[in-house]
């Protein structure tokens, strides 16, 4: 059932090397969450119109709602990890993961609406951080950026604390 | 400081961004850190998954690009550490990514493999980050300046020479790594 996944350990050095070659090719670190904030500009287009959008200042200058590298980076990862489920036989459409549901019942719409605040605080705590697991997790740690440890520290105490609370009660296999 | 080095530049740069990116998505996939099971056990220690996919990533590339960098073939991009807002974030950021159970990267890869839950989760992300667009010149002027140390790297916070800090974050990973391994051959308490 699990037969697409490759070692973690392979998979991690891979993203190593990855990294490698978007810093030295690209001049580029990894990253994920300026995308989202992007595209985050472009839905608010129909909103607040073109003048609108342009008047803020995060998305006049941080994240700029456009295609660019990063932004596509973005848009790659989705097609990548399309490709690579659906050549490996292991695309399969699920609304309730099977940890939640022992905890939290078979309800998609009480999983759907804790995905979504749980999906608006990511991201806020993403962007108010200036990175998430990518950005700072992997390429700022990488680069030893006293910012990026920081955050990899404190994302972990937070996250080790918030699934106790919730999924200590779940059986441990 | 030396001068911009990027081998890729124009448009070939946003055909390097998707192919980068396609591989990026292949590797969380394959890595299985696009499960919610795996994102939420790692933090319950039931699973290291995420870790050991994380640390091995930093060595190798933090590694590879010190090498390199020495050799004056890459920059570094280090974000400010703005330490209250650094703190507020990745506090928020853990319990956001245990109640989403996927990271943004890992979330825009669930969906793609059919996660209706990351789908609907990714419609909270641009929520939010629009939000964050809405509340930013408030936080650029009253949250980010606190505690700012600028775009400090830990060597430069000590006065160690920079590879022993790449050699300690080797010798880290090898000690993190053999106690995983170790933790994984003691079958759990409660079975």
């Amino acid at each position: 059932m699990k037969t697409h996944l490759w070692n973690p350990y392979l998979v991690g050095a891979l993203i190593g090397v990855l990294s490698i070659l978007t810093f030295t090719l690209a001049d580029k670190p990894i990253g994920i969450s300026t995308g989202i904030a992007q595209a985050s500009g472009a839905c608010a287009l129909p909103v607040l119109g073109a003048d609108g959008v342009a008047a803020n200042t995060y998305w006049a200058k941080k994240a700029v709602p456009a295609w660019d590298y990063g932004s596509l980076f973005v848009l790659g990862s989705f097609f990548g990890a399309l490709v690579s489920a659906v050549v490996s036989g292991s695309f399969k459409l699920e609304s309730v993961p099977s940890l939640w549901r022992e905890r939290f019942g078979p309800s998609v719409g009480k999983r759907f609406l804790a995905a979504f605040i749980g999906g608006v605080v990511i991201i806020f705590g993403a962007r108010l951080a200036d990175g998430c697991t990518s950005g700072h997790g992997i390429s700022g740690s990488l680069q030893l950026a006293v910012s990026s440890w920081t955050f990899f520290i404190a994302m972990f105490i937070s996250g080790i604390v918030t699934a106790f609370i919730l999924f200590r009660s779940t059986s441990k296999s | 400081m030396h001068t911009l080095l990027a081998f890729i530049t124009g448009s070939n740069l946003l055909w390097a961004g998707l192919l980068f990116g396609f591989i990026f998505g292949v590797l969380l996939h394959r890595g299985g850190v696009t499960d919610f099971n795996v994102i939420v056990k790692q933090f319950l220690f039931r699973d290291f998954t995420v870790l050991k996919v994380m640390f091995t990533a930093i060595v190798v590339g933090g590694v590879g690009l010190f090498i390199l960098h020495g050799q004056e073939l890459s920059n570094w991009h280090i974000k400010p550490a703005h330490m209250l807002a650094v703190i507020l974030g990745a506090l928020l950021f853990g319990i956001g990514m245990v109640i989403y159970g996927y990271c943004p990267g890992t979330g825009i890869a669930a969906i793609a493999t059919g996660k209706l839950d990351a789908l609907v989760g990714f419609l909270g992300m641009l929520v939010g980050a629009a939000g964050y667009a809405l509340c930013y010149d408030w936080i650029a002027a009253n949250i980010l300046p606190v505690a700012d140390l600028g775009k400090k790297r830990l060597p430069e916070l000590t006065t160690l020479p920079e590879w022993v800090w790449y050699a300690g974050l080797v010798v880290m990973a090898a000690v993190v790594f053999a106690l995983v391994a170790r933790f994984e051959r003691t079958p759990s308490k409660s079975s």
